[in-house]
């Protein structure tokens, strides 16, 4: 049985193998350095007593200077990975994010280039109330010149991370908080996931089940219940929304006919309307029905746990889904 | 407060070259929009010529700076070639950015010009991280942000002078303060009467000068360049200055009171520092005129060059999103 780490800790292994390859790189956040605790839920832990104060630096609660000062630093040629503690707080700072790290490279005719990493904790499930959940990756997915990586797993985790350093151009890696303690398979330290490659997390005929974060690996164990019942889900964890793998999608519905998209972000405007209305222009007469999308209610994500489960894709959605797709009623 | 030293002559000379480069460009432009040739927003720094021409003056070539859409100036002082910012004013293939950033974002570090922002106050949050990159790489080169007084009152300007702060970075902030923000007026929209008094609340030293004024604006180069070079922090400039042609090129200034600005043209640094040079037999009118002619017909070979050269071709579009060119 191989080594079991989480989240929390691949992330980790990943930031400290990078640093101890290449003094270019750099963490900075709100108490990211080990004298502030190695970052809220202790993903920077260790790096600060390890690689110095210099290299791993605990900011002010200034999103905007301490992007701005990773933007400037990618740009003479560091590799800077910075902490924005939740992905709400990127709205504090977006103009550094939206109109200057995704577009410099392109403004500048290739001159200059960001190669850096934004870390950023969120998804609801916490109790966190409304400035402390949201999936807000659309919003960077639209922006030309970022990429976005949600990895659901400790292994996917630390390749992703590994590849997002190595990128050249900015890379929002989303750290989705209610699997972050999940137990997963080590990964093997130096390995790297491409940006932008899906997963086939479970193979299947009759249908397929696309989706990202703590959303999929739930449907992937709710799709192993129904295939007892004689239903085959595929469901694929799309670990990268942009680029995201169309190849792997398109190749997945075309065998299944039929696919459902799920995530944990608002289902209006999401990433779930990209996916559904790609696999509609792609493979229209080949599906068995319109492709379903899936996703939080429009509204802000409720502090109480009744409505805060409520906002989210349930199992049971998913479930009704799939039986409307397959023909099999329960 | 000792005296102001003048600079050496040699040094004055520069300044007056840098100047006479920006004073006649800013002219050029001006006169090439009007024909129709040029289609670009257009926000002349007329009037503020003796900020970068003395700031740049005391930068080294490894030395970088951020700027402004207001900041033609600050790139030729640093260096920036000619020719190629016309080109890329003109949205041509021979642009320091292919055409694809324009006036408002040129970027060019072979001259340390590293970034031209369109957003108020996004000058100084990167350049605390260039200058972050000069102290991790163990130089002493330092970074200048050039900025409007209109930028003091967003928060990055506070952010970026606190981070700056706290990590003694080598960074110079240069606030021109030309007494508006667009259209509205400095005291409306500021609670203090000078930005070098904000550097207080950051534990920085502020210089409050008069920006049309080369001998003034060098000692306080100086001095916060040198602090910033020994590792010392950053420092603060506010470089009291005024804009002769409005925010943007076609504006009619209406919202500036009859007298205004005929009253700051007794400060105009083009002509008084002209007559500072002859008078204190620097230079003669024929020296400064030669310099003015050589700068005259790089500026018409420069305009030639943009408005010869080629438009960018439409796959350009899938260029330079990333690394990896875009399959259309």
């Amino acid at each position: 049985m191989s080594e079991k780490i989480n989240m929390v800790q691949a992330i980790n292994w990943a930031l400290d193998d990078a640093m101890a390859e290449d003094r270019k790189v750099l963490v900075l956040g709100e108490d990211v350095a080990d004298h502030t605790g190695g970052g809220v839920v202790g993903i920077t832990k260790g790096l600060s007593d390890k690689y110095g104060r210099e290299r791993v630096v605990a900011t002010p609660i200034s999103e905007t200077a301490f992007t701005g000062a990773a933007i400037g630093a990618a740009m003479m040629g560091f590799k800077p990975v910075v902490e924005i503690m939740l992905m709400n707080f990127m709205t504090v700072c977006s103009d550094m994010i939206v109109n200057h790290a995704a577009k410099l490279r392109f403004m500048s005719g290739g001159q200059t280039s960001v190669p850096m990493v934004i870390r950023t904790m969120t998804g609801p499930g916490m109790g966190s109330g409304g400035q402390h959940s949201d999936f807000m990756e659309v919003w960077y997915a639209h922006t030309a010149g970022l990429k976005v990586v949600i990895p659901s797993t400790p292994d996917d985790a630390y390749g992703l991370m590994r590849s997002a350093i190595d990128d050249p151009d900015p890379v929002i890696f989303v750290e989705n908080m209610p699997v972050l303690w999940t137990p997963g398979d080590a990964p093997e330290r130096g390995s790297r996931i491409p940006i932008g490659k899906a997963k086939v997390i479970r193979e299947g005929k009759d249908v397929t089940i696309i989706g990202y974060g703590r959303v999929i690996q739930n449907a992937n164990a709710h799709a192993a219940k129904l295939a007892e019942q004689g239903i085959d889900a595929e469901v694929i964890d799309l670990r990268s929304v942009q680029p995201w793998d169309v190849e792997t999608v398109l190749a997945s519905v075309e065998k299944t006919g039929a696919a459902i998209v799920v995530h944990e972000a608002v289902k209006k405007f999401g990433v779930g309307a990209e996916i559904a209305s790609t696999i509609h222009e792609h493979l229209h007469g080949r599906l068995r029905a319109p492709v379903v999308r899936i996703g939080a209610k429009y509204a802000a994500v409720p502090f109480s746990n009744v409505l805060e489960t409520a906002s989210v894709p349930s199992m049971a959605e998913i479930e009704a889904a799939v039986r409307s797709l397959v023909g099999v009623p329960a | 407060m000792p005296a102001n030293t003048i600079p050496p002559k040699a040094v004055l000379m520069d300044i007056y070259s840098k100047m006479s480069l920006l004073y006649h460009n800013d002219d050029r432009a001006r006169q090439v929009i009007r024909t129709g040739r040029l289609n670009m927003p257009y926000y002349s720094f007329r009037g503020q010529e003796a900020i970068p021409s003395t700031i740049c003056s005391q930068l080294r070539d490894s030395d970088t700076i951020s700027t402004i859409y207001r900041g033609t100036h600050d790139m030729l002082a640093k260096g920036c070639p000619v020719d190629k910012l016309w080109a890329e004013m003109a949205g041509r293939v021979d642009g320091t950015c292919k055409g694809k950033g324009g006036p408002m974002h040129i970027t060019h570090p072979e001259s340390g010009m590293m970034v031209t922002t369109g957003i108020v106050g996004s000058s100084m949050p990167i350049a605390c991280g260039l200058a972050w990159a000069n102290k991790l790489n163990g130089t002493d080169d330092v970074t200048v942000a050039f900025f409007g007084d209109a930028a003091g009152n967003i928060g990055a300007f506070h952010e970026s002078l606190n981070l700056a702060a706290v990590w003694k970075l080598p960074v110079v902030f240069v606030c021109s303060n030309n007494r508006y923000g667009e259209h509205t007026k400095f005291e409306e929209t500021c609670a203090v009467d000078s930005i070098a008094t904000r550097a207080v609340a950051y534990g920085i030293p502020g210089h409050k000068v008069n920006g049309n004024d080369v001998v003034e604006l060098y000692n306080a180069a100086q001095e916060a360049i040198d602090r910033a070079r020994a590792g010392e922090g950053p420092s603060l400039i506010e470089a009291n200055t005024f804009r002769f042609f409005g925010h943007v090129f076609g504006d009619d200034d209406a919202y500036m009171p009859a007298g205004e600005k005929e009253a700051a043209k007794a400060g105009d640094p083009w002509p008084n520092y002209r007559k500072f040079l002859t008078d204190g037999g620097y230079a003669s009118e024929a020296d400064l005129e030669a310099i003015d002619e050589a700068h005259k017909a790089t500026i018409e070979a420069a305009v030639a060059f943009a408005l010869a050269s080629p438009w960018p071709d439409v796959k350009e579009m899938y260029i330079d999103v990333y690394a990896e060119e875009l399959v259309p």
